[in-house]
């Protein structure tokens, strides 16, 4: 009876009712037979912008790049079979790096479903391990209900991706809309707010400590703006230096005062000696990653270690820690600080001086230090003008995977969270360009730049045509060393200098390729005339492909190799002398 | 130049760190899990674990509120202490799941099993699977002249002793249900 009141609705337009009730504006996507109905609803009301990208893979990154740098959950809409296939990538990218999207599916029609009919394919089966959660909707009257329970469960607790695989026989029947209101979400709610005597016992600890260190990852960012300026707070606060994984950079200013740079296999020297020496180790929203601790029973041996997460599943998974605190870290931040401003805002000042004075000789060494050079452009220079000349935009960095990845982190600076877009989890190839889309959609004023390898760039180029089509005025900096560099660098260093396979041979004139796109194409080889080819992709307004030729041999240092301890870094060369000569041997 | 001593050319780097982790000791656990019986749930729970590579050792699985649609699916796994806490804390995670319950750690508890067992045998064995079957209290649920269907019940060591004494006088066929198992007390899970 209730039903007759409420008027029925095609799954198709319950789709897009649901969608804006999320405040979605943006859809990445690319159509297909089981997904022509939502398709014909997004055509009549216009109110929900389509990306068409060119691959499904895109969408997803896409997705990413658009979520990552506004906080909001990313949407794709791929069709049954292949285009879902396609997807997995992205959605395995996703639930590395904790983003939240969701991902619309078409499905052949539930009469079809298990008798291999055109362009079917398991696609919960498939996505099951690559989705924070799944669901296939067979019937209209619960669409609504499961679109509404996706957008909760991808951005409730840890974030992730999701996926509603939707028949094409259920988006033409009809049903009543559900609002999100309306919808069971209830049983799904992991705990946000910290056990008030572990945040206790924490400030004690800070109270206490005589070599503490902050170390924060993406999970800082994924709580949100509010997260960030807490822990700017607490690390201002106590005085604490910090470091943070590759995917929290910018939570704490990169020119803030008390930052010691990124850790990790690539991180910086001073913060990599600082974790293995610290009495105090406070983790924030990071999960003790293998490119993180290197050897782990080496990784940190005499300190007290807090976790504070979102996810029980990230506490002593890799490294056993003494104090797990689960909850989201904005609120046990606020907690923390409240409880420690509130007993006096101690610290042993003393020691904690004493500990950046050894910090401070840590960083004496110099190990981001590389031999400049006249003739060729070294990517680390590249990088450095790049930011000299960007740095006071409005600007977000996309990368792809490979040694330019982490020379970025290294030589660009991150002042605010949400800035930087890169592949941390599942390091993939690929991803800079459709991110950079993502990025540039949501944020249609400002400065994106993907800084490319040029193998990675050739993964997904074919989005430069989406660039083109939306007026999206990225720019891709292609560090091109015409090798894969970063396996060059392993074999250089482990594998006799066998360079199997790790050419990039037969590479494409990449200014043609950009004119070929109805891009603008730059190449630049000369370090003298860097500044100048910088300087026109900036001003020009629209898609820039920047050819940048740089050093191919150049290895990213400092450099953890794997199963060894913090404190066994390679330096680079430039670095190494000066170790060498100064300290000696430093390194155990 | 190298600043560790790390050969160049040696391949014994790789990119992962290949040592296993703490060699702490294996430990048997059996695991209560309260589910939404919804399509998929089991293939969650069992991706889980090989997609992880987690041990399953038994599982079972009915449901148990059929007004709720709550299932109850009991899994007897092994696994040093800290993968044994990332089971739970991975199983917790799936969003289908209400409760995990570690029911070797939470207090005493009761597990039982169930085995049907075809014994086929003549004369003087006839009358000892009998007499077997009798000191266990096991049930005949089948006979033909040459062969007999024994049902029991018990902890899975008793059906083991039974099954290994039932192998020389003519077992030929073994059906498990694997173990179902609850507290004792009065306490149960929420639900
Ligand atoms: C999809 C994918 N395939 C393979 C790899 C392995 N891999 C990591 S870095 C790298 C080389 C990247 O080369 P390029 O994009 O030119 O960057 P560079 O290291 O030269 O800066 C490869 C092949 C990967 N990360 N992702
Ligand atoms: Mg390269």
């Amino acid at each position: 009876m209730a039903r007759d009141r409420t008027e029925e609705i095609s799954g198709a337009r319950i789709v897009i009712q649901a969608l804006k009730e999320h405040g979605v504006d943006t859809v990445f996507g690319y159509p297909g037979g089981a997904v022509l109905p939502i398709y014909d609803e997004l055509f009549l009301d216009q109110g929900i912008k389509h990306i068409l990208v060119r691959h499904e893979q895109a969408a997803a990154h896409a997705a990413e790049g658009y979520a990552r740098s506004t906080g909001k959950p990313g949407v794709l809409l791929v069709t049954s079979g292949p285009g879902a296939t396609n997807a997995v990538t992205g959605l395995t990218d996703a639930l590395m790096d904790s983003i939240p999207i969701i991902c619309l599916s078409g499905q052949v029609p539930t009469f079809m479903i298990g008798n291999d009919a055109f362009q079917e394919a398991d696609t919960v089966g498939i996505t099951r391990p690559c989705t924070k959660h799944n669901w296939l909707v067979k019937d209209t009257a619960n669409l609504a209900e499961v679109i509404h329970q996706a957008f909760h469960v991808a951005t409730n607790g840890r974030p992730g991706p999701v996926l509603v695989d939707i028949p094409k026989d259920v988006q033409f029947a009809t049903a009543p809309y559900k609002t999100a209101a309306q919808a069971k979400t209830s049983h799904y709610n992991p705990r946000v707010k910290g056990d008030p005597d572990a945040i206790q016992t924490v400030v004690e600890m800070i109270e206490q400590a005589e070599r503490p260190i902050f170390y924060s990852g993406g999970g800082v960012v994924n709580s949100g703006d509010a997260a960030s300026q807490l822990l700017r707070d607490l690390v201002n606060g106590t005085g604490f230096p910090i470091t943070s994984t590759l995917m929290g950079l910018g939570c704490y200013p990169a020119s803030g005062k008390n930052w010691v740079g990124m850790l990790g296999m690539h991180g910086t020297y001073e913060a990599n000696l600082a974790m293995h020496g610290c009495d105090l180790m406070i983790c924030v929203g990071a999960r003790f990653d293998d490119r993180i601790t290197g050897r782990t029973d080496a990784f940190s041996p005499n300190s007290t270690k807090v976790h504070i997460d979102i996810d029980p599943s990230s506490i002593n998974k890799n490294i056993h820690v003494d104090v797990p605190i689960i909850g989201d870290v904005g609120h046990v931040l606020e907690h923390m600080l409240k409880i420690w401003r509130s007993r006096g805002r101690k610290t042993r000042s003393a020691e904690v001086k004493e500990w950046w004075s050894q910090i401070e000789e840590w960083k004496a060494v110099d190990c981001l230090r590389y031999k400049p050079s006249t003739e060729t452009i070294k990517p680390q220079y590249a990088l450095q003008r790049l930011e000299e000349l960007t740095k006071k935009h409005d600007r977000y960095i996309c990368t792809e995977v490979g040694q330019h990845q982490m020379w970025a982190a290294q030589f660009l600076g991150f002042e605010e969270p949400k800035r930087w877009m890169t592949s941390g989890g599942l390091g993939t190839m690929g991803y800079g360009v459709p991110s950079s889309i993502g990025v540039q959609v949501a944020n249609p004023r400002s400065l994106v730049i993907n800084v490319a390898g040029e193998a990675s760039f050739m993964m997904t180029m074919q989005e430069m045509s989406t660039a083109v089509q939306y007026n999206l005025p990225v720019k891709q900096f292609i560090l091109n060393n015409e090798r894969l560099g970063m396996v060059r660098q392993w074999q250089e260093l482990l594998h006799g200098e066998r360079y199997s396979s790790s050419y990039s041979e037969a590479l494409p004139d990449f200014v043609k390729l950009a004119e070929a796109f109805g891009c603008k194409g730059i190449k630049c080889e000369n370090p003298a005339d860097l500044d100048d080819a910088i300087k026109e992709m900036l001003d020009y307004d629209g898609p820039v492909i920047f050819d940048c030729l740089v050093e191919r041999h150049e290895n990213c240092f400092p450099m953890i190799p794997s199963g060894k301890a913090h404190n066994e870094m390679l330096l680079g060369e430039a670095s190494t002398q000066n170790t060498i000569d100064h300290t000696g041997a430093v390194l155990v | 130049m190298n600043a560790l001593h790390l050969k160049k050319g040696s391949s014994q780097h790789s990119a992962y760190h290949l040592k296993p982790g703490y060699g702490d000791e294996n430990e048997r656990r059996v695991l209560a899990v309260i589910v939404d019986n919804e399509a998929g749930v089991l293939a969650r729970v069992i991706g889980l674990f090989s997609g992880r590579g987690y041990n399953i050792e038994s599982l079972t699985v009915a449901e148990v509120n059929h007004s709720r649609h709550y299932s109850r699916i009991t899994i007897v796994t092994t696994g040093t202490p800290m993968v044994l806490e990332q089971i739970k804390s991975q199983l917790g995670r799936l969003v289908p799941v209400h409760d995990v319950h570690d029911l070797t750690t939470e207090g005493p508890h009761v597990e039982r099993e169930l085995a049907l067992v075809k014994v086929v045998c003549s004369d003087d064995k006839r009358v000892e699977a009998l007499r077997m079957c009798d000191v266990f209290r096991a049930k005949v649920v089948d006979t033909t002249l040459e062969s007999f269907v024994f049902e029991l019940t018990g902890a899975p060591e008793k059906i083991d002793a039974f099954v290994d004494l039932m192998k020389p006088l003519g077992l030929i066929d073994l059906a498990r249900t694997g173990v179902a198992a609850i507290s004792r007390g009065v306490d149960a899970p929420k639900e």
